[in-house]
């Protein structure tokens, strides 16, 4: 691989990387909504069942 | 828009994005002859501009929300406009990488601070980086929306003086292709493959910025209803 070739490659491959990266961040924040719902839905629940 | 016709909209979008970034890349190793002085590395060019130009419509979209939010007073703009300064700095640190690596293979060096097209873009970049500090100093409401869009707007004013400095500067390095003579500084081919990256990036930024504004929407909506639940 010539060192033209190297470089293209290199830059290429960093804007996967970027990507991928940002995939992974979007990810964990995904994760993150889904558990608020989940608390949420739980308040919800014992608010409804709260004292009668 | 109704949020199915969005979800839709984000939908096409990457798989625009996919295709259209796919047949570019493969137009740019496979079809595109060399460059007669850049030779193989000229290849970077097919991510470099597409990723800056993509960089400045972000910017750019992000102050036409501001000034919608400061016409309208509407709040939504906000989180719109956020959005877009948050995919123009993306896209503004690959442009930056990107370049960098250019430079690296064309000119010897990773930075030459001599070039006012590189410094004009890193000075917009930091300016839109900071746009982050400046958000998350103040309180949500709607002073915080009011000095964000004002700030996002006037970051907009630098995009022509980053786009025109290389244009209206002689004697500097950093190649000029979108010029008066486009016509002999790029092939039949090489324009061809660049249009076509150029869209794939512009549909990969709308995809991601449709996605990131769902997100962020949803969780301002949780706030709102941990609020009135708690």
């Amino acid at each position: 691989m010539t060192s033209a070739e190297r470089y293209v490659t290199a830059a290429y491959l960093v804007v996967l990387g970027v990507l991928l990266a940002y995939l992974v961040i979007y990810a964990f924040k995904l994760s993150r909504l889904e558990r608020e719902v989940g608390e949420l839905a739980e308040l919800a629940r014992r608010r409804k069942e709260g004292p009668a | 828009m109704s949020t199915s016709l969005r979800n839709n909209t984000a939908v096409a979008l990457a798989v625009a994005a996919f295709v259209l970034l796919l047949g570019g890349l493969a137009l740019a190793f496979y079809w595109v002859p060399d460059a007669p002085l850049e030779g193989f590395r000229q290849r970077i060019f097919y991510i470099h501009v597409p990723v800056a130009l993509t960089a400045y419509a972000c910017f750019g979209w992000a102050a036409w929300k501001a000034l919608r939010l400061l016409s309208t007073r509407d709040q939504r703009y906000d989180l719109e406009s956020y959005t877009a300064v948050h995919m123009g700095v993306i896209f503004g640190i690959l442009t930056l990488v990107t370049g960098s690596i250019w430079a690296r293979t064309s000119w010897g060096v990773w930075w030459s601070w001599g070039e006012r097209q590189l410094v004009l873009f890193l000075v917009l970049f930091l300016f839109y980086s900071a746009y982050f500090m400046l958000r998350y100093s103040v309180e949500p409401g709607p002073r915080r929306a009011s000095m964000s869009a004002v700030y996002a707007l006037f970051g907009v004013v630098l995009i022509p003086v980053s786009f025109l400095a290389i244009r209206l500067a002689e004697g500097l390095i950093h190649p000029v292709v979108f010029d008066r003579d486009i016509g002999s500084n790029l092939a039949g081919s090489q324009l061809l493959t660049f249009a076509v990256c150029l869209a794939g990036t512009l549909a990969l930024a709308g995809a991601l910025y449709a996605n990131e504004l769902t997100g962020k929407r949803i969780d301002a909506r949780l706030s709102e209803l941990r609020e009135a639940l708690e």
